[in-house]
C-alpha cells in the first residue's frame, strides 16, 4: 500500500478510536451523574461528538478506497449534527415539567424560579396566567 | 492494524450499550432518564454499524445507518410528548 494510503488509514483508525473513547467517556457519566440532568448532558453531547468522529473516519475511508462522496453518509451526519440536541431538550423539558425531582446536592432550579410553572400545568399556558414571582419588575 | 482497531472499537461500543442498558432497568430510573438512554443507545448502535460498514468494506449499511438515525430522533420526539403530556398526537388543542 502506498504511503498516502497508510497516512488515511492512521487517520480513520485514529478517529474511529477517538470517537470511542469519547462514547466510552459518556457513558461514565451517564453511569455516574446524579440525576437526569446531568446525566443529559454526559448523554447528548458526548455522544453526538463521539458519532461524529467515527461517521468522519467512515466518510474519509470511503472516500479513500472507493473514491466515493456518499451524500447518504454526509446526511446521516447533518441530520445527526441537526436532532441529537433538538431530542435531549425536548427530553429534559418534559422531565422538567414532569417534576422530575433534581439531585440532592442541586442549589438552586432557576428554571422554576424564573418561570413559576407548576408541575401540572398545561404546557401552553398563556404568558399573562402565570403569577409574576418577581416583584421589581425586571 | 484496521484489524485490530475495528473490533476492538466494537467491543467498547458493546460495553457502552450493555452499561447503558443496566442503567435503564435500574430501579431509580425515571421514565425521562429511559428515554434519553434510548437516544443515546440508538446513537451507539449507529456508531457500531458505520464501524462494521468499514470492517465489510461495504456501502450497503449507508440506509440502515439513516434509517435509526430517523426512527430515533421521531421515537424520541414520540416519547418525551408522551411524557409531557400524555398522549402523543394532540386533536384538539383547547382541552390538551
Amino acid at each position: 500500500m502506498s504511503a498516502i494510503g497508510n497516512i488515511i488509514e492512521g487517520l480513520v483508525a485514529v478517529l474511529v478510536v477517538l470517537g470511542t473513547v469519547i462514547i466510552l467517556i459518556s457513558t461514565f457519566g451517564i453511569l455516574r451523574l446524579p440525576d437526569v440532568y446531568t446525566r443529559a448532558h454526559a448523554a447528548t453531547k458526548a455522544s453526538t461528538l463521539g458519532l461524529l468522529c467515527i461517521l468522519g473516519g467512515t466518510f474519509i475511508h470511503f472516500l479513500h478506497t472507493h473514491q466515493l462522496i456518499s451524500i447518504r453518509l454526509l446526511l446521516v451526519i447533518f441530520f445527526v449534527f441537526l436532532t441529537a440536541p433538538v431530542a435531549g431538550h425536548m427530553i429534559i423539558r418534559a422531565a422538567h415539567r414532569a417534576s422530575v425531582p433534581l439531585a440532592s446536592i442541586s442549589a438552586r432550579d432557576a428554571l422554576t424560579e424564573d418561570f413559576g410553572v407548576p408541575a401540572d400545568a398545561p404546557p401552553d399556558i398563556p404568558a399573562d396566567a402565570v403569577p409574576d414571582k418577581r416583584p421589581d419588575g425586571r | 492494524m484496521m484489524g485490530i482497531v475495528l473490533p476492538a472499537c466494537m467491543f467498547g461500543l458493546t460495553l457502552s450499550i450493555a452499561a447503558m442498558l443496566y442503567r435503564m432497568f435500574h430501579s431509580e430510573s425515571s421514565m425521562a432518564d429511559r428515554v434519553l438512554l434510548l437516544d443515546s443507545l440508538s446513537f451507539i448502535l449507529i456508531g457500531i454499524v458505520a464501524i462494521l460498514s468499514i470492517w465489510l468494506n461495504s456501502t450497503a449499511f449507508f440506509e440502515a445507518i439513516l434509517l435509526i438515525g430517523i426512527i430515533a430522533f421521531t421515537s424520541t420526539i414520540a416519547l418525551s410528548r408522551f411524557i409531557e403530556r400524555g398522549v402523543v398526537i394532540v386533536r384538539d388543542r383547547e382541552h390538551h
